[in-house]
């Protein structure tokens, strides 16, 4: 199958490794990944930071960009429940009826990276090896404007070597919320210490997730308590394997102290 | 556009912005226990009978068409309540505003010759300010559900729709109590019973010497004109029938057109609310009947900000709350921060959509930011209210500080020019240098870096490694 990549803006800037394990996942598949040039941000940042009209030409952009495919992938809930569930309500907002119909089409034909391999594409078991200790974190996105449901446990529970232990209270907002992390900074934080504590009881060496934004939040809050407790994007533990490919050359964190 | 919600009067704006009230709560560890403890031992009692019921999806739908038809005919449904109320022997007073219900209750309440009111528990009320109002004329208000009491007796405010003491713990309670409740034996314990038996033998005396009362209204019946209240206490009953004359002050958006209707959310609020499969009390009154229970009935319909409200097709959802706050029982940002924070009588995830849209958003402009969107509360509000699509609706009305409006353009122009975007991804692989130096980001942005690590921009972008495969 002719599958385009919609990288998202925070996966192309700083977290490549989730977008190249995902064409690599793909690959592997036996499927061939384009990636559509042209393509930036889908503008959930502005939509959700209250710059609906800021946002009409990046969803106009969008459209364009991936109107041509069939179908279009993302390795992040966030990114496709805002191309689900906010780009034709801002395109008709904005006044334009057609755009607004042409992300609903666009929008029919994207999908999560664990949906389109669960439900599209037919596969729980991509024959992954990931020897550790994992515990895995639903995000809110993904968990409640996509409903992925159980499809990356289902994933995770067949990858070789992966010891998939459940996280307490999962369902908990880790505190990210996009521009929420900068304008309600303290409680974000505490939101973030209750994800932390609740990753840290489980005794994983790996919290992982769907979403490169929440991974950054909660890895960004481990990495200052100096835990050890790595994260890493779903699509780079199902894209490694015993000959190699696993999570390499991930942007280290700056430790500030 | 119809007026919002005035100023001066009444609890909807809070006296600083929300990031600020907040990082106050969220230094307070016991106020934080308090919450945690009760939120989670809400959401399990919730969730539990919840899911004893096969219909709750249809439930839920059938509450959002009744409220989605009643606001498409408000008018129609508030001029039938009005002719039902009348024909049935009480009085319908209109308020456009918190001034207007104060000054109407009060000069009914004056008429009585009374100088006491005792009250029902009411978010409208507490709205309006109305206990204030009636203090200022001279008339002690008493408020006789345990909590309202308890928050009442503290000088303090509610911080929850159905549990406004939800921030204070039995300790707390016992010494509000000793302080400030009359005739209080000194011996009391800070056992539940014990506190519990002490508020009962004070609200005793009051019932039966005061002639007056004041309720707000869950629900009101349009085609018989009936009013109702649902509660846990029986404290309501007793206002609703011992007093001779009774006053009932409502939103506009409470009536319902039929009986039917309240089938629905008398299976809806309970479960939602309190995690009770029926709520203990529910009292129902059609106007006056001679010699039996109040005499004299007078039925106040609040705006206060609600046609406002009902102008914006969008905003207009939030008009469809019942007042269960299951939101807030589900909410990442109330369970730490708590109802104080929010600077309304409405806290919570549905206060922060409401307050805004009764007070105008320029007034509130911090609370449609205090959600990280997880929306928890969309899926758990039994009418199924889109909180968080109502979020994003008000956040793009709100008034945008000056610099991040211009950064939000910057951005967005960048996005919109893919070689524009390029560079500024490779300028940001050149702020690996500055950032070793650096202690964190400069603000706005300095509170990222306050209690996480950013992480490093890698050294190729995904588009660059593309490229050269």
């Amino acid at each position: 199958m002719r599958i385009a990549l919609f990288v998202t803006c925070l996966a192309d800037t700083m977290f490549p490794e989730a977008a190249k394990a995902t064409v690599r996942l793909l690959e592997r598949l036996g499927h061939e990944v384009v990636f559509p040039a042209g393509q930036t941000c889908c503008g959930q940042m502005h939509i959700n930071t209250g710059y609906q009209a800021r946002a009409v030409p990046l969803v106009r952009r969008h459209v364009r960009t991936f109107d041509p495919y069939d179908v279009i992938v993302a390795p992040s809930g966030s990114c496709v429940g805002s191309v689900r569930h906010q780009h034709a309500l801002v395109a008709r907002r904005g006044g334009d009826e057609r755009l607004a119909s042409r992300a609903e089409s666009v929008a029919g034909r994207t999908y999560e990276l664990s949906e389109l391999l669960v439900d599209v594409l037919g596969v729980t078991d991509v024959a992954a090896y990931f020897p550790h200790r994992v515990t895995y974190h639903p995000t809110c996105h993904s968990l409640r404007s996509l409903r992925v449901g159980d499809r990356p446990l289902r994933l995770l529970r067949a990858v070789r070597g992966l010891e998939l232990v459940e996280l307490p209270a999962a369902e908990q907002c880790c505190g990210f919320g996009g521009t929420f992390a900068v304008k309600n900074a303290d409680t974000s934080i505490a939101m973030l210490a209750d994800k932390m504590r609740h990753v840290l009881s489980t005794g994983a060496d790996v919290c992982t997730a769907g979403d490169a934004s929440c991974l950054m939040h909660i890895g960004g809050g481990l990495s200052r308590l100096r835990t050890g407790v790595r994260t890493v994007h779903l699509a780079e533990i199902l894209a490694s394997t015993e000959q190699g490919g696993s999570p390499g050359e991930r942007g280290e964190l700056v430790v500030r102290t | 556009m119809p007026a919002t919600a005035p100023g001066g009067v009444g609890q909807l704006r809070g006296e600083e912005p929300f990031p600020a009230a907040a990082r106050r709560a969220l230094a307070d560890a016991q106020l934080r226990r308090n919450l945690g403890h009760a939120t989670a031992t809400i959401r399990a009692k919730s969730g539990a009978v919840i899911a004893e019921v096969p219909d709750w999806e249809q439930l839920r739908a059938a509450g959002s068409a009744i409220k989605a038809d009643v606001l498409a005919r408000l008018p129609e449904l508030l001029e039938q309540l009005e002719a039902r109320v009348t024909a049935a022997g009480g009085v319908v007073h209109w308020a456009a505003d918190a001034n207007e219900a104060n000054r109407i209750v009060t000069d009914l309440v004056r008429a009585t010759g009374s100088d006491r009111v005792i009250k029902v528990k009411s978010m409208a009320t507490q709205e309006i300010g109305l206990n204030e109002a009636l203090e200022a004329a001279g008339i002690i208000p008493v408020e006789t559900d345990l909590a309202e009491l308890i928050v009442q007796l503290g000088d303090d405010r509610p911080s929850h729709i159905l549990v406004p003491a939800i921030h204070r713990n039995r300790a707390e309670i016992r010494e509000i109590f000793l302080r400030a409740m009359p005739g209080v034996d000194r011996a009391l314990t800070d056992e539940p019973a014990d506190l519990a038996a002490a508020a009962r033998r004070f609200l005793r005396q009051t019932f039966l010497s005061t002639s007056v009362a004041v309720s707000g209204a869950n629900f009101a019946v349009a085609e018989t004109g009936t009013l109702a209240v649902v509660e846990s206490e029986g404290n309501g009953r007793m206002c609703l029938t011992l007093p001779e004359t009774l006053i009932t002050v409502m939103g506009v958006e409470k009536v319902v057109p039929t009986w039917r209707d309240l089938e629905v959310f008398l299976q809806l609020l309970p479960r939602a609310s309190t995690g009770e499969r029926m709520n203990p009390y529910t009292s129902m009154w059609t106007g006056v009947t001679p010699g039996d229970g109040p005499q004299a009935f007078h039925l106040v319909l609040l705006d206060n900000g609600r046609s406002a409200v009902l102008a914006d097709g969008v905003g207009r959802q939030a008009l469809h709350c019942i007042r269960c706050s299951a939101c807030l029982n589900v909410c990442p940002v109330y369970e730490r921060t708590g109802g104080h924070a929010y600077g309304s009588v409405y806290p919570g995830p549905i206060g922060a959509v409401l307050s805004p849209q009764l007070t105008g958003v320029a007034d509130n402009a911090s609370l449609p930011y205090a959600s990280s969107l997880c929306g928890a509360c969309y899926d758990a509000c039994p009418v199924k209210i889109n909180i968080p699509e109502l979020l994003v609706h008000l956040r793009d009305q709100v008034p945008h500080p000056r610099g991040e409006s211009v950064a939000m353009a910057a951005a967005a122009y960048t996005m919109d020019h893919p070689a524009l975007f390029a560079a500024a991804q490779r300028a940001a692989r050149l702020s690996r240098l500055a950032g070793r130096r650096g202690r964190g980001l400069p603000p706005p942005l300095s509170g990222w870096t306050a209690g996480r690590d950013l992480p490093e921009p890698p050294v190729e972008t995904f588009r660059e490694w593309w490229a050269k495969r």
